[in-house]
């Protein structure tokens, strides 16, 4: 079972109180965007087995979206955070970084 | 407007088991929603709820008013059912046109209380929040579900809770409380 606390609101939500949204930090392809740049938008996703960012909403509470770093290994959960970056603050990268010395998703790392 | 009388969904419906079930009276309910840090807002609030504000994710009661925090931009209001339009004007003229809305919410709501020694055990059968004396300690508004639908719940002691539901799903919130307070499903673990 996961537990997130929620950013806004403090809550420590039990999974089935919130709605997953998919990966985190997905820049999204405008038009004018060349087609294998929206086509990576669409349809390319990460997977990995370990460091992963994640959206979720607390729906069944504050109804906010908010940002997960956790591991899809462990389940530890490094921290969550705002919606209103595009990328995960310092110090829980360098939370990530004690647990998982070298890691790296997407540009971070 | 008609003269047809309001009723509670479930005219006041009752059970007794390990807890005692009760769906409360008609309350008067206000959705404020807004920057809850801005003085008219505050104001609305207070001068309707009678209540100084709440911390966040908590709850001030005193009688039948109440504030409750129930997001980072909103506010639930409590006060006497027949007085929710005469308060929703005094809001408005207290928001003076601040980016901010206030509104009746409490046809759209039922409410019921729970009390007995088990409150916490009957309530954790039904929310996977944490229902232990820190994790929801009297004046905290716990916003989260019963089962399959959405509800806030908080307690004003150590043997009486309050919920909150839509009305649409009153029936089944007392059928859930009301089985999980069924005579001999005692858990004792809180
Ligand atoms: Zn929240």
């Amino acid at each position: 079972m996961l537990i997130l606390t929620c950013p806004y609101c403090g809550v420590a939500a039990d999974e089935t109180e919130l709605t997953p949204g998919g990966e985190a930090h997905l820049t999204r392809e405008a038009p004018g965007s060349d087609d294998a740049a929206f086509e990576a938008y669409l349809f390319q996703r990460e997977n990995p087995k370990g460091v992963h960012f994640e959206r979720w909403r607390h729906s069944y509470g504050c109804g906010k979206w908010f940002h997960a770093a956790r591991c899809t290994q462990t389940l530890q959960v490094y921290g969550t955070y705002p919606a209103q970056t595009s990328a995960p603050p310092q110090a829980i990268c360098d939370k990530i970084s004690g647990a998982r010395p070298g890691w790296s998703w997407r540009l971070f790392g | 407007m008609s003269e047809i009388a309001s009723v509670t969904a479930l005219n006041g419906a009752r059970y007794d088991g390990i807890v005692e079930v009760a769906e409360m009276p008609l309350q008067g309910m206000i959705t404020l929603r807004g920057k809850l840090g801005a003085a008219p807002v505050k104001n609305a609030a207070i001068g309707i709820g009678g209540v100084d504000m709440p911390d966040d994710g908590m709850i001030s009661v005193q009688g039948d008013r109440a504030i409750a925090w129930m997001s980072p931009d909103e506010l639930l209001i409590f006060c006497a059912y027949d007085e929710v339009g005469v308060a929703l004007t005094a809001m408005e003229r207290t928001l003076d046109g601040s980016f901010a809305m206030a509104v009746d919410v409490s046809d759209a709501r039922a409410m019921f209380r729970l009390e007995g020694a088990a409150v916490r055990d009957v309530l954790a059968k039904l929310t996977p929040a944490d229902m232990s004396v820190q994790g929801c300690p009297p004046g905290r508004m716990r916003r989260t579900r019963l089962a399959q639908v959405a509800a806030a719940i908080w307690l004003t002691g150590e043997t009486t809770a309050h919920i909150v539901c839509f009305r649409s799903v009153a029936p089944y919130v007392f059928g859930l409380l009301s089985t999980a307070a069924q005579p001999g499903s005692d858990v004792g673990y809180y």
